[in-house]
This record gives C-alpha cells, sequence and structure tokens, in this order.
C-alpha cells in the first residue's frame, strides 16, 4: 500500500509527502504499524540510510517486527506502545544534532506527536520527513476538554475523556499535533447526525 | 514606501579607513520608534541630479529610542551612495531616513542561533546581539574579516567567548563545516556577507545535511552599477534612460513614475514589475524571484536588476 493521498482540503490539514533518502546521514526513524512498510520501501531504495539511523517500531499488532529487525539499522528499538517509546524518542531527539534527518511513517497520531515535538525543539517544519501508511484514524483533541482521542475512525465520535459527540474538523493543530473536533449537538442538544466512516 | 522621518545626524566616527558610523536623532529629542535586532532603514541622499536611497541595517539596540546608528563602507567601485555619506554627511546633517523595516528578523522558534558575517556583514548582528542578550538565548557568532585594520566589527563588539573573529591576514579563517558540525537540535543559522559567503554557508549547510527552514540570509546589496539602457512604459509609450551609476526604480522614481518599494536590495520583492516584452537579457540581481521566473524574463526587480539588448517593455 503506497503513501496515502489524502483529498483536498482547508490548508491546515496535513498532507504528507512521502518518505526520500537523505543518504547516511545520522537519522531517526519512528515508524507504527503499516508504517514499516514505508521504511522497508526507504531502505530499499538506498540502504545508506541505515549506516547511522536508530529505528524505532511499535508494531500496534502488525507483523512487520522481524523484517524490519534484519535489516541492520545501527539500533533498532521495537516498542509496545508510543508511550513506552517516548523515554528513548525524547533522548535521541533531545541530543540530536542539526543534520541529523528525522523519517516519520505510519499513522497520523504518532506522526502528529512527534512532529509537535520535533518543532517544539525548533527544527523546522522541512526537516521532518513523514510518510502515511495504514489506519486513516486521527487523533481528535475535544476543544472542550482538552482530551485527545487516538484513532478516530467516525464522525461524530464520542470523546473518551467527557463523553461529548464531537465532529471531526480537518483544522489541525502543528504545535499540538492533533485535528480539532468540536461539539456537534451544542445547538441542538441530542439531534446527532448519523455516524459515518471518515474517509481519505 | 516606508513612512518617513527628518533625523539629525548627531555623531559621525570614523570606525576603520573605510567605515564610518553614523547616529541619528529627532532634532527635538523625541523617542523614534524601537525595532528589532536585524532591521534596518533607508536613507535618502540628495546627490546633485539623483535622489539615492540606500538600505543600511541598524547597529544600535533595538530598544533605545533615543537614536538610530548605522555603519557605512565607503564602496569606490559603487554607485556613489557610501561616498556621499562619507563626504557630504557631518553632524547637524539633516537627513529622510524611514521607520525601521525587518527582513533578517531571529527566530523565535530557534533554540540557538549561530551568526556568520563576513566584512561588512557584521552590522545587522550588532542589533541582533543586544536583542539577543535581552532574551538571554544561546548563540554564537562567527565574524570573518581580511585584516584587522579592515575590521570594523572589533571596535563594535563586546568581548564574549560565544564571539569569535576569523582574520584571514592572521592565518585564521573560517572554517564553515566545523561550525555546522555537531550544532544541537533546534540551532537555526543567519548569514549576512558577501554573496560568495553567503552560498558558501548555503552549500555547506546543505551538505551537512541542515534543512532549509533553519538558514537565514541577507546579502549586503546595493544595486549594481552597469551599461545605461532604456526602458518603455507599455501604458504611456514613454521612454526612460536608465543611467550607468542609476538604478532602474532610481530612474523610474526620477521620471515621477509611482512604484513601491521598500528594501531596496532585491530581497522584499514589493517593487516586482510585470515585464510587457523583452527583446534582450534581463541582468536580474535580485534574491527574490525563483530560478523559473528568471528565465522566462517576465518579471523585473527594478530596485537591483538591469537590462541589456534592444528592448525592455515595463507593464507600467
Amino acid at each position: 500500500m503506497p503513501n496515502t493521498s489524502f483529498s483536498p482540503s482547508i490548508e491546515s490539514r496535513p498532507t504528507y509527502a512521502g518518505l526520500v533518502p537523505q543518504g547516511s546521514a545520522p537519522s531517526i526513524m519512528i515508524a507504527d504499524a503499516e508504517g514499516a512498510e514505508a521504511i522497508l520501501d526507504l531502505v530499499d531504495r538506498d540502504a545508506a540510510v541505515l549506516d547511522q539511523a536508530h529505528l524505532i517500531y511499535i508494531p500496534k499488532g502488525a507483523k512487520f517486527g522481524s523484517k524490519l529487525a534484519e535489516l541492520g539499522a545501527k539500533g533498532y528499538h521495537e516498542e509496545a506502545s508510543l508511550d513506552a517509546a517516548m523515554t528513548l524518542i525524547n533522548r535521541l531527539l533531545a541530543t540530536a544534532h542539526m543534520g541529523t534527518q528525522l523519517y516519520l511513517a505510519g499513522s497520523e497520531g504518532m506522526m502528529g506527536r512527534i512532529s509537535a515535538l520535533a518543532l517544539s525543539l525548533g527544527l523546522p517544519l522541512d526537516a521532518i520527513q513523514m510518510e502515511h501508511r495504514g489506519s486513516i484514524g486521527r487523533p481528535m483533541q475535544c476543544v472542550h476538554c482538552k482530551g485527545v482521542t487516538q484513532d478516530v475512525t467516525t464522525d461524530p465520535f464520542t470523546c473518551s475523556h467527557c463523553g461529548l459527540t464531537l465532529f471531526v474538523r480537518d483544522h489541525f493543530s502543528r504545535r499540538l499535533g492533533v485535528f480539532q473536533a468540536v461539539c456537534v449537538d451544542a445547538e441542538t442538544p441530542g439531534v446527532i447526525p448519523e455516524t459515518q466512516e471518515i474517509t481519505a | 514606501m516606508s513612512k518617513q522621518m527628518t533625523l539629525e545626524v548627531t555623531e559621525v566616527e570614523p570606525l576603520t579607513a573605510l567605515v564610518t558610523r553614523f547616529r541619528f536623532e529627532r532634532p527635538e529629542k523625541a523617542p523614534l520608534p524601537i525595532f528589532s535586532g536585524g532591521a534596518h532603514v533607508v536613507v535618502e541622499m540628495p546627490d546633485g541630479e539623483i535622489l539615492r536611497r540606500n538600505a543600511y541595517s541598524l547597529i544600535s539596540d533595538p530598544n533605545d529610542a533615543s537614536g538610530y546608528e548605522i555603519a557605512v563602507r565607503r564602496e569606490d567601485a559603487g554607485r556613489g551612495g557610501s561616498r556621499y555619506m562619507h563626504s557630504e554627511v557631518t553632524p547637524g546633517t539633516k537627513m529622510r531616513i524611514s521607520v525601521p523595516t525587518n527582513l533578517f528578523a531571529l527566530d523565535p522558534r530557534a533554540r540557538k542561533h549561530v551568526l556568520i558575517a563576513g566584512g561588512i556583514g557584521i552590522t545587522p548582528f550588532l542589533s541582533h546581539l543586544r536583542q539577543l542578550d535581552l532574551l538571554q538565548q544561546p548563540f554564537e557568532l562567527h565574524y570573518a574579516a581580511r585584516s584587522r585594520d579592515e575590521a570594523a566589527g572589533l571596535k563594535l563588539l563586546p568581548k564574549s567567548a560565544r564571539i569569535h573573529a576569523h582574520i584571514s591576514d592572521e592565518g585564521n579563517r573560517m572554517d564553515l563545516g566545523e561550525i555546522l558540525t555537531g550544532q544541537p537540535i533546534g540551532t537555526h543559522v543567519y548569514v549576512c556577507g558577501p554573496e560568495g559567503l553567503i552560498s558558501a554557508v548555503l552549500d555547506a549547510a546543505a551538505r551537512h545535511g541542515w534543512p532549509k527552514g533553519a538558514l537565514h540570509f541577507e546579502a549586503f546589496a546595493s544595486p549594481p552599477p552597469g551599461k545605461p539602457f532604456t526602458v518603455t512604459l507599455a501604458k504611456s509609450g514613454r521612454k526612460i534612460e536608465v543611467s550607468a551609476s542609476q538604478s532602474l526604480l532610481e530612474a523610474l522614481e526620477a521620471a515621477e513614475v509611482e512604484i513601491d518599494w521598500s528594501c531596496r536590495g532585491g530581497a522584499c520583492g514589493r517593487c516586482e514589475t510585470k515585464v510587457a516584452a523583452c527583446d534582450g537579457q534581463i541582468e536580474h540581481n535580485d534574491h527574490w524571484l525563483s530560478r523559473d521566473e528568471r528565465a522566462e524574463q517576465k518579471k523585473i526587480m527594478p530596485c537591483m536588476s538591469r537590462f541589456t539588448g534592444d528592448a525592455l517593455v515595463l507593464d507600467l
């Protein structure tokens, strides 16, 4: 499955250009679930990207772990969840030098969270390469309680923090790395549109 | 065109054989607008027939409203603006100065700032340093000059372990590879000086994998002199002569053709003008138009660019 192409929307909706090999420069690669395939494709195009790469993989039930482990990156780290991986990711990013390449591949939730972290460290957006693979589930922040619900695939959906019924918007916060969701029945309490699967 | 003020020259101090510092204050001593590090002003010089307007970086403290200071290097091969400053301007001279504009500000998202100056390109960094001191942000400054005698910045820079002078005739050349290696994540680079230095820094940064978004530059550009040429205005059919030491923008202004401008150095994009017809070659000297736009010859930046050939018709 190639890089997901999302239908045109408002300017704030991120699009992902896809990973382009940057040779043997020091790099941090982070992938979750089907994002592994984007890393495999990247290595296929130029195996030198592995020379100084820390590769972190969060399988989320996908079966690519052994393939990634066999690639022979300078460091390979498989983690049970993104939360569990954050200690390592924070340390790698905080001690990285300018010129380190950042490759992110997989879900919008992971890419949004890591790119927001990298931006907060002063890395410009053009330094972050991203490729979307797999589920189109979105990280949605409830604008009312500020809680984030991960992997949202329906519109509307129920906030996992405060229980409001929320409308899925394309409005994305780069600072937070999440989409914004607003109460769908604020003005007509109880009148909830039919639930639909979101599409790319 | 920016708002202008009439200011009085209160200090003229030679820093080196070629570089002189000028201080401007309001005649009535009222406060001036404060600015941000890297800002410049445009100074008007009534030089005989020609009204020159040159942009100079402010070197004084951005938070000091009592005066503006600039440092001007005399360019004997230039068109005459810097010679005018050196020969005609004395304490008491009143001059028209624009309000400050900034095309070279510090990026507030950066965690560390690496400032690289060549020669008179030190000037914008002098105000950056004041701002960085106030913000208490990490930085390092690398200042390259040919010789200690020519290095005007040495008189104006504070003593600091973070400020490095690279004097080439003392064998202490700047090593860009070393400067750009091992910088912590979130470092941004700023470079000002001759074209050669700017392209060397941009090339070295690309080789070391730096993202473009972390690179900032300002060329110290004044319009180069060249061969005289003629332009035709499409709407009126008027023909305007541009002399050897005049820019196209200055020639248009002298002919009272209204044209918007700001930096007069080919960086801001304000004076971009459509070309209706071009039989010849535009000498693009700006940093605004893209490679493709230059090749098309359908746009020109009159502040910097010239023309050679049979006919240039502007959509004016």
